[in-house]
C-alpha cells in the first residue's frame, strides 16, 4: 500500500462538531477566515447532544435579581475556588448574550408568561438561570448551530456557487497529530474513518474542541469519542494541560442492565424518597454520615422518614448528602461486597411510595428505566452507582484569547477540552454555556492570529512520522487487541483512580498505566482501512493512555480533597492546596508534574464575597489581605 | 426489486427481511374497504327500501333523495333528476361523500398501501416501477379534499336533519342508530386534516387567536381518532343503511322506546 | 449468565456482501448495539458500526432489524424470543460503506438544500418574544435526533432511486414546517418551495416515517399534511386561483435570482444568441474525484515555488466553455 495523503489549506481548522467547535467555526468564518470543521463522528452527532438539563446564563428572565455577579459567585463556589477567576468572569459576563444569539439563528428555548426565554433551577445556581428546551437542551444547541453553518454555506453559495467556499464540514474524520513548524502550529494530520485514507490541513490556526477523556473509565455516561484526544494533541505539540486530577463523578448511574451502564439516574429520585440499600437490604447511608454533617442529618429511619412530609421539625435522610459523600458511601459499600450483583446498590422508590405517585413526580426517570432497562421502577428497586461523567481539567489556556499556554503559538481550546473555568467541581449547565462564551473567543482570536503570522510549513519529516504511526497497527501483527487494551486501561482507571483515591493505589496505577504504554505502542489491528474501529480504537488508546497518567500523576500529587478530588487519606480541604494549580506537561515521552500558582483574583471580585464564606477556603495570609481589602 | 441489484446500495437479495405479519394490516383494510364498497354499490343501485314510512327514517344512502322515483317525503330539495338506472337516488351528494373519502388523507393511506401496494407495509418494497406520487394527474387532484370537506360539512348537516325528522315521530332503535350515526359523522368529518388546517392550523400567531387556538386544539384531540372514525363511520353508515334498508323491507320491526 | 443466540450480521461494502451467520452470547437486560459490541469484541474487529451516545439522543446507530428501520441501541433483544434468529443489515436506501455503515450525504445534502431560519431583520438578540403555545409545533419537529430512519424508510427514494434529486424527505419536510410555523420566521415562500423544489407532492402520506421515528414525532400528521394544506391554501385554492388570473399576477415575470437560493431562473437563448445563463462551471474549485475528496497526491509533494495569484488551486489556461466571452465573429446580427 503506498502512503498516498491529500492535502487541503484552510485559515483556521477546528478540531471538535460540539457546541465548543461550531461555535468558533461560525466565528472563524464571520471574520472571513477560510474554515475547516473535523470530526470524529457525523456532523450534529457529538457529544452535546447528550446534554440535557439546560445551559446557564444570567438573562434574570425569571428572578431579576441575577445578574452576572451572582452567576460568578455560584461558579466560584462550585469549584472550590479553584477556578481561573478571569474565566469563570468572562463566561459569566457574556453567557446571556451568547444564549440570545442563538436564538437569531433559530433556537426555540422554553418560554416564560412574557415571552421571553424561561430559566429553570438547578444544583448551585442561587436563582433560576438555566436557559431549556424540555431535557434535550444540548440536542437543540448542537442543531442550532449546525443549521447556522448550513445557513452561512448558503450565503456562500449564493455569491460563489460552491456551498464549501468558505466553511467545510469533514465528519469522520480523526485528526492524530498537529503539525508543528518550530513552535507554530502548522496543521493537523488524521485520517478519513470512511476510507481510512490519509489527509492533512495545513493552516496557522488550529481550534481544539474536542470534548473530554471520560472513556477511560469503565461506568461512563461519556460515548466512545470521549479519548481525550485534543487533551493528547495538545500536550503533544507542547501545550500544558491543568487540574487533570479533577473529575466529576455523579453518584447515581444506571449500572444495570450493561447496554446502559453509566446513564444518569436525576437526584431528584433521591430528593422525593428514594433510599439506598445495599445487597443486604440496609440503609447503609446511616454509617456515612461525617461528622461535620451530623447535626443537620437524621439518626434513624423513623426520622428520615418524617422528613419528607415534615422537613421543619425533622433532619434530612442521609441519602441526600452532597454528590461525592453520596458516591464515596456507594463505592465503600461496592469494595466490601456488599454490592449488587451488577456492581451497585439497590436505588428503591418502589416500597416507598405508590406506584400512581411515582409514575407523576418521575415520569422521565419511569420512562428511562422502562424503555432502556425494562425495569419497572414502581415494582422493582433501580440498581446505581457512580458514573464518570465530565472532566474539569484540560488545556490550560489564555483566559482571554483561549490561546493554549505552553511552548506552542497557533493553538486555541475551548470546550470541555479546555481547562481552568471550573475548578474543581462543574455545576450543572455551566458547561454549555462555557462551550458558546470561549467558543465564540476561541473563533474571533485564532482569526485574528491568522493575520499576524506568515503562512507555516508542515516539515515533510514529520510528516512522515505521522504517518507511520497512524498506520502502525495495521501494519504489525501479534500484538494486543484493543478491545482488550482498553478494557484493561478502564479496570485501571475505575479501580485505582476512581471516586475515592490513596496513595498506594494511585501509585499501583502508574505502574501499571507504565506497562500498558508498551503494550499499546504494540498494539495491532486486523482488517482493512476502510471504516475499521479496531484500527480507530488502537490509535485512540495511546490517548487515553497519555491523558490518564496525567490524571493519576496530579491525583497522586495533591494531598488534599477538594470538588472532583477525593482522597482517603487526605480527606479534608486544604487552603495551601486552594493556592496552587498542578500542571502537566510532556517531556520526550514522559508526563512532567508542575505546580504553579493560582492567578490572584481582582479585589473587586474578590469584593463580591463575604468574610465567613471566604475563611473556609483561604489561607490566613490571604484573609488578612481580604481584610485589608478597601469596603466596596 | 431487492437492493442487489441497486449500485452502490448494500446487495441484499432478500426483498424484506420483515419476520412480523407486515401483510396482515393492508390485507384487513382491503377486505374490509372492498366488502364496504361491494355493499354500498349494491344498495345505492337497488333503489328501494331506503324510506320507512312509519317512523320517517330515510337512511344516509338516498339522502337527499333527488330523483323522479323519490318518496316525496324523502326529497328535501325537490325531485329534478330522470330515473334512469344509473343516477343514484342521492346523486347531489353521494359524488361528493365519494370524492370526501377517496381524497380523505386516511384513506389515501389505506388504499395507497392496501390496494395500489405502494408500498404495501414499511420497509417492504413497492409494487411499482415508477412513481411520481401526487405530482401529476390524475393524483395531483388529491389536493381537492378541502374542498369535499365544505361539501361533506353541509351533507352532515342534512343528516342530522334527517335524524331530527324521524325523532319527531318517537323514539325507537332506529332513533338511536340515526343518532349514533349522525354523532360518528361529525366526529370524522370535524376530524378532518383539512379542518383542522382551517381551524387554526394555516395560524402562525395562536396567541394572537386564543378561540381558533382552542378550536384547532379541540380539532387535534379528534385528529389523533382519525383513522378509528374513518372506520367506526363506515360501520355506522352500513349499520344504520342496512337497519332501515330491513325496516323498510320488513323484515322485522322496529323496536319501540316510546310510540 | 447468558445464552447464545443467532445473528445474521451483513457484512461487504459497495463491491457485495452477504448475510453471514454468528452466535453471540445475550445477557439480560442488552440491546442489539451491544451484541455489535459483543461481536466487534470477540469475534469480528472490524466490524463497522456507527453509534455515540448509547440512549437514542444522536441517532447515529441507524440500521435495519429483521428488516424494520431501527436504532440498535433503543431495540432490546428481550424483544426477540430465544430461538429466534436476529438479522441486522445496514439502511438499505443510502449506499453502504462497509457493513452496517452507510453514506448518509443524501441528508446533508438536502439540509444544505433546504432555505434556512430568517431572523427579523428589526430584531436585535435578546428582544425575541415568543409564546410558548406558539413554538410548540415547532419545537416538536426540534426533537429530531437526525437518525434519518424516516428517509430510509420512505419508499419513494427507497424503491425509486431515480427520485432522489427532486424529493427532499420527510426529515427535510418537518424542517420546512417548523421553519413556516416558526414565529419570527420572515420567509413567506417556504411553501411554494416545499413543493417546487422539495418534491412534498411526492409523498403520498402512507405514514411510515411516523412509524419508524423513535422520537414519536408526528411526521405525517402535524408535518407534512399541514404544509400540503398550506400549499392547497396557495396553489389549489380556487379563489386565490381565480383572484390571479383576474389580476394577472402570474404573468409579471419574476426575474432576478430566486429569493431562496439565489438561482437564476433558466431562460431560453433567442436563436443566434449566446447563452448567458449556461451552468458553468462556476469558481473552478479544486478537482475532487467521485468520492468528493482532493486527488490524491504523493506524500513528497511540496508546492513550489510562491502561491498562484489565482489561487493554487487554479489550473490556467480555463476551460474556454467557462469564459463569458463571446467573438462579435459568430454574432448572426452582426
Ligand atoms: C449525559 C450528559 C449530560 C450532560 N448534561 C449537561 C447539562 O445539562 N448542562 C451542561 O452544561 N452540560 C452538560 N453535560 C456536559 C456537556 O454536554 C459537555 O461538556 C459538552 O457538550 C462538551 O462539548 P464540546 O464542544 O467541548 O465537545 P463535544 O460536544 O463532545 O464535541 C467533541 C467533538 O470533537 C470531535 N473530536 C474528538 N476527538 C477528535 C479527533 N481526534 N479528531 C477529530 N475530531 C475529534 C468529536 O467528534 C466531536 O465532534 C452533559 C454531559 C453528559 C455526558
Ligand atoms: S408519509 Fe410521505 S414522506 Fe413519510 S414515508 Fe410515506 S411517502 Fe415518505
Ligand atoms: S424525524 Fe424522526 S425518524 Fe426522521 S430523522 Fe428525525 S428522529 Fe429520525
Ligand atoms: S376526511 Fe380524512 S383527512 Fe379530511
Ligand atoms: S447510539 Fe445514539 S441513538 Fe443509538
Amino acid at each position: 500500500m503506498t502512503t498516498r495523503i491529500e492535502r487541503h489549506r484552510y485559515d483556521v481548522v477546528v478540531i471538535g462538531a460540539g457546541g465548543a467547535g461550531l461555535r468558533a467555526a461560525i466565528e472563524a468564518r464571520s471574520a472571513g477566515k477560510k474554515t475547516a470543521i473535523i470530526s470524529k463522528s457525523l456532523f450534529g452527532k457529538a457529544h452535546t447532544v447528550m446534554a440535557e438539563g439546560g445551559a446557564a446564563a444570567a438573562m434574570g428572565n425569571v428572578n431579576s435579581r441575577d445578574n452576572w455577579m451572582v452567576h460568578f459567585r455560584d461558579t466560584m463556589r462550585g469549584g472550590k475556588f479553584l477556578n481561573n477567576f478571569r474565566m469563570a468572569e468572562l463566561h459569566a459576563k457574556e453567557a446571556p448574550s451568547r444564549i440570545w444569539e442563538l436564538e437569531t439563528y433559530g433556537a426555540l428555548f422554553d418560554r416564560t408568561k412574557d415571552g421571553r426565554i424561561s430559566q429553570r433551577n438547578f444544583g448551585g445556581h442561587e436563582y433560576p438561570r438555566l436557559a431549556h428546551v424540555g431535557d434535550r437542551t444540548g440536542l437543540e444547541m448542537i442543531r442550532t448551530l449546525q443549521q447556522r453553518i448550513v445557513a452561512l454555506q448558503q450565503e456562500d453559495f449564493r455569491e460563489s456557487g460552491d456551498y464549501d467556499a468558505r466553511i467545510r464540514v469533514f465528519s469522520e474524520t480523526t485528526i492524530t497529530e498537529l503539525m508543528l513548524d518550530g513552535d507554530r502550529v502548522a496543521g493537523a494530520f488524521g485520517y478519513y474513518r470512511e476510507s481510512g485514507e490519509l489527509v492533512l490541513f495545513e493552516a496557522p490556526a488550529v481550534v481544539l474542541a474536542t470534548g473530554g477523556v471520560g472513556k477511560s473509565y469503565k461506568v461512563t455516561s461519556n460515548s466512545w469519542e470521549y479519548t481525550g484526544d485534543g487533551h493528547a494533541l495538545a500536550l503533544r505539540a507542547g501545550a500544558t494541560l491543568i487540574n487533570m486530577e479533577f473529575l466529576q463523578f455523579h453518584p447515581t448511574g444506571m449500572v444495570w442492565p450493561p447496554s446502559v451502564k453509566g446513564i444518569l439516574v436525576t437526584e431528584s429520585v433521591r430528593g422525593d424518597g428514594g433510599v439506598l440499600k445495599n445487597s443486604e437490604g440496609n440503609r447503609f447511608m446511616f454509617g456515612y454520615v461525617p461528622d461535620v454533617f451530623r447535626k443537620q442529618y437524621a439518626e434513624t429511619e423513623e426520622e428520615a422518614d418524617r422528613w419528607y412530609t415534615d422537613p421543619d421539625n425533622n433532619r434530612r435522610p442521609p441519602e441526600l448528602l452532597p454528590r461525592d459523600e453520596v458516591a464515596r458511601a456507594i463505592n465503600t459499600e461496592v469494595k466490601e461486597g456488599r454490592g449488587t450483583p451488577a456492581g451497585g446498590v439497590y436505588l428503591d422508590v418502589s416500597t416507598r411510595m405508590p406506584a400512581e405517585t411515582i409514575r407523576r413526580r418521575l415520569p422521565s426517570m419511569y420512562h428511562q428505566f422502562k424503555e432502556l432497562a425494562d425495569v419497572d421502577i414502581t415494582a422493582q428497586p433501580m440498581e446505581v452507582g457512580p458514573t464518570c461523567h465530565y472532566v474539569m481539567g484540560g488545556v490550560e489556556v489564555d483566559p482571554d484569547t483561549t490561546a493554549a499556554l505552553g511552548g506552542v503559538r497557533g493553538l486555541f481550546a475551548a470546550g470541555e477540552v479546555s481547562g481552568g473555568m471550573h475548578g474543581s467541581n462543574r455545576l450543572g449547565g455551566n458547561s454549555l454555556s462555557d462551550l458558546l462564551v470561549f467558543g465564540k473567543r476561541a473563533g474571533e482570536h485564532a482569526a485574528a492570529y491568522c493575520d499576524s503570522v506568515a503562512r507555516p510549513r508542515v516539515p515533510t519529516k514529520d510528516l512522515e512520522l505521522a504517518v507511520a504511526t497512524a498506520l502502525g497497527p495495521l501494519e504489525r501483527s501479534g500484538g494486543d487487541n484493543p478491545y482488550h487494551l482498553q478494557q484493561e486501561l478502564q479496570v485501571v482507571m475505575g479501580d485505582l483512580v476512581g471516586i475515592i483515591r490513596r496513595e498506594a493505589e494511585l501509585s499501583e496505577a502508574l505502574k501499571r498505566l507504565h506497562e500498558l504504554r508498551a503494550r499499546v505502542a504494540n498494539v495491532s489491528a486486523s482488517g482493512g482501512r476502510r471504516y475499521n474501529p479496531g484500527w480507530h480504537l488502537a490509535l485512540d488508546l495511546r490517548n487515553m493512555l497519555v491523558v490518564s497518567e496525567c490524571t493519576a500523576l496530579a491525583a497522586l500529587e495533591r494531598a488534599e480533597s477538594r470538588g472532583g478530588h477525593t482522597r482517603e487519606d487526605f480527606p479534608a480541604m486544604d487552603p495551601e492546596w486552594r493556592r496552587i494549580n498542578l500542571i502537566c506537561a510532556l517531556d520526550g515521552d514522559e508526563v512532567r508534574l508542575t505546580r504553579k500558582p493560582l492567578p490572584r483574583m481582582r479585589p473587586e471580585l474578590l469584593a463580591l464575597f463575604e468574610r465567613g464564606e471566604m475563611s473556609k477556603y483561604l489561607t490566613d495570609e490571604e484573609l488578612a489581605e481580604f481584610d485589608a481589602l478597601p469596603e466596596a | 426489486m431487492t437492493t442487489a441489484t441497486r449500485p452502490g446500495r448494500a446487495a441484499i437479495t432478500a426483498r424484506t427481511l420483515r419476520t412480523d405479519r407486515w401483510w396482515f394490516a393492508p390485507l384487513v383494510t382491503f377486505v374490509g374497504l372492498g366488502a364496504w364498497v361491494t355493499y354500498a354499490t349494491v344498495r345505492v343501485f337497488m333503489h328501494g327500501n331506503y324510506w320507512v314510512e312509519q317512523y320517517h327514517y330515510l337512511t344516509p344512502f338516498y339522502s337527499p333523495c333527488v330523483t323522479e322515483r323519490c318518496v316525496e317525503a324523502a326529497a328535501h330539495l325537490g325531485r329534478f333528476l330522470p330515473g334512469w338506472w344509473i343516477v343514484p337516488d342521492a346523486a347531489l351528494t353521494l359524488p361528493f361523500l365519494l370524492l370526501f373519502r377517496l381524497t380523505c388523507y386516511y384513506y389515501r393511506k389505506a388504499y395507497y398501501r392496501a390496494f395500489w401496494l405502494s408500498p404495501p407495509a414499511c420497509a417492504v418494497p413497492d409494487g411499482h416501477k415508477r412513481y411520481t406520487g401526487e405530482t401529476r394527474f390524475p393524483l395531483v387532484f388529491q389536493n381537492v379534499h378541502r374542498y369535499a370537506f365544505y361539501a361533506a360539512a353541509v351533507i352532515s348537516v342534512i343528516n342530522t336533519y334527517d335524524a331530527a325528522l324521524a325523532q319527531a315521530t318517537g323514539l325507537g332503535l332506529g332513533n338511536v342508530i340515526l343518532w349514533v350515526n349522525v354523532v360518528a359523522l361529525w366526529a370524522y368529518t370535524l376530524s378532518c386534516h383539512s379542518c383542522r388546517h382551517i381551524a387554526g392550523g394555516r395560524l402562525k400567531h395562536f396567541s394572537k387567536h386564543p378561540v381558533r387556538y382552542r378550536f384547532w386544539t379541540f380539532v387535534s384531540k379528534l385528529n389523533v381518532r382519525h383513522m378509528q372514525l374513518a372506520w367506526v363511520t363506515l360501520g355506522t353508515l352500513a349499520l344504520t343503511d342496512a337497519y332501515i334498508m330491513a325496516l323498510a323491507a320488513g323484515w322485522f320491526s322496529d323496536l319501540r322506546i316510546i310510540n | 449468565m447468558g445464552t447464545k443466540r443467532n445473528f445474521r450480521v451483513w457484512r461487504g461494502d459497495a463491491g457485495g456482501g452477504e448475510l453471514q451467520d454468528f452466535q453471540v452470547e445475550v445477557n439480560e437486560g442488552e440491546v442489539v448495539l451491544d451484541i455489535i459490541h459483543r461481536l466487534q469484541a470477540t469475534q469480528t474487529p472490524d466490524l463497522a458500526c456507527r453509534w455515540n451516545c448509547k440512549a437514542g439522543k444522536c441517532g447515529s446507530c441507524s440500521m435495519e432489524i429483521n428488516g424494520m428501520p431501527r436504532l440498535g441501541c433503543m431495540t432490546r433483544m428481550s424483544t426477540f424470543t430465544a430461538d429466534e434468529t436476529v438479522t441486522i443489515t445496514p439502511l438499505r436506501t443510502f449506499p453502504v460503506i462497509r457493513d452496517l455503515v452507510t453514506d448518509v450525504s443524501f441528508n446533508y445534502r438536502k439540509a444544505r438544500e433546504t432555505p434556512a431560519f430568517t431572523p427579523p431583520a428589526d430584531l436585535a438578540p435578546g428582544e425575541y418574544r415568543m409564546q410558548q403555545v406558539d413554538v410548540e409545533r415547532s419545537q416538536e419537529f426540534r426533537k429530531c435526533i437526525e437518525c434519518y430512519l424516516c428517509q430510509n424508510t420512505c419508499h419513494v427514494i427507497r424503491d425509486h432511486e431515480e427520485n432522489k434529486p427532486p424529493f427532499s424527505g420527510p426529515r427535510f419536510f418537518i424542517r420546512a414546517a417548523e421553519l413556516d410555523m416558526h414565529p419570527l420566521d420572515t420567509l413567506e415562500d417556504r411553501k411554494e418551495y416545499a413543493q417546487a423544489s422539495m418534491g412534498l407532492g411526492m409523498c403520498n402520506i402512507t405514514k411510515c416515517c411516523t412509524e419508524v421515528c423513535p422520537e414519536h414525532i408526528k411526521i405525517t400528521d402535524n408535518a407534512i399534511i399541514p404544509m400540503k394544506e398550506r400549499v392547497v391554501d396557495r396553489r389549489y385554492d380556487p379563489l386565490v386561483w381565480l383572484g390571479r388570473k383576474i389580476f394577472r399576477r402570474d404573468q409579471l415575470p419574476s426575474p432576478g435570482p430566486d429569493p431562496l437560493l439565489g438561482v437564476l431562473p433558466p431562460r431560453e437563448p433567442a436563436e443566434g444568441e449566446p447563452d448567458w445563463q449556461r451552468r458553468h462551471h462556476g469558481a473552478q474549485g479544486p478537482a475532487v474525484g467521485d468520492d468528493g475528496h482532493l486527488p490524491i497526491t504523493e506524500l513528497t509533494f511540496e508546492n513550489q515555488g510562491a502561491g498562484s495569484p489565482f489561487g493554487d488551486d487554479v489550473t490556467l489556461p480555463l476551460p474556454a466553455e467557462d469564459l463569458n466571452y463571446h467573438h462579435p465573429r459568430d454574432d448572426p446580427r452582426r
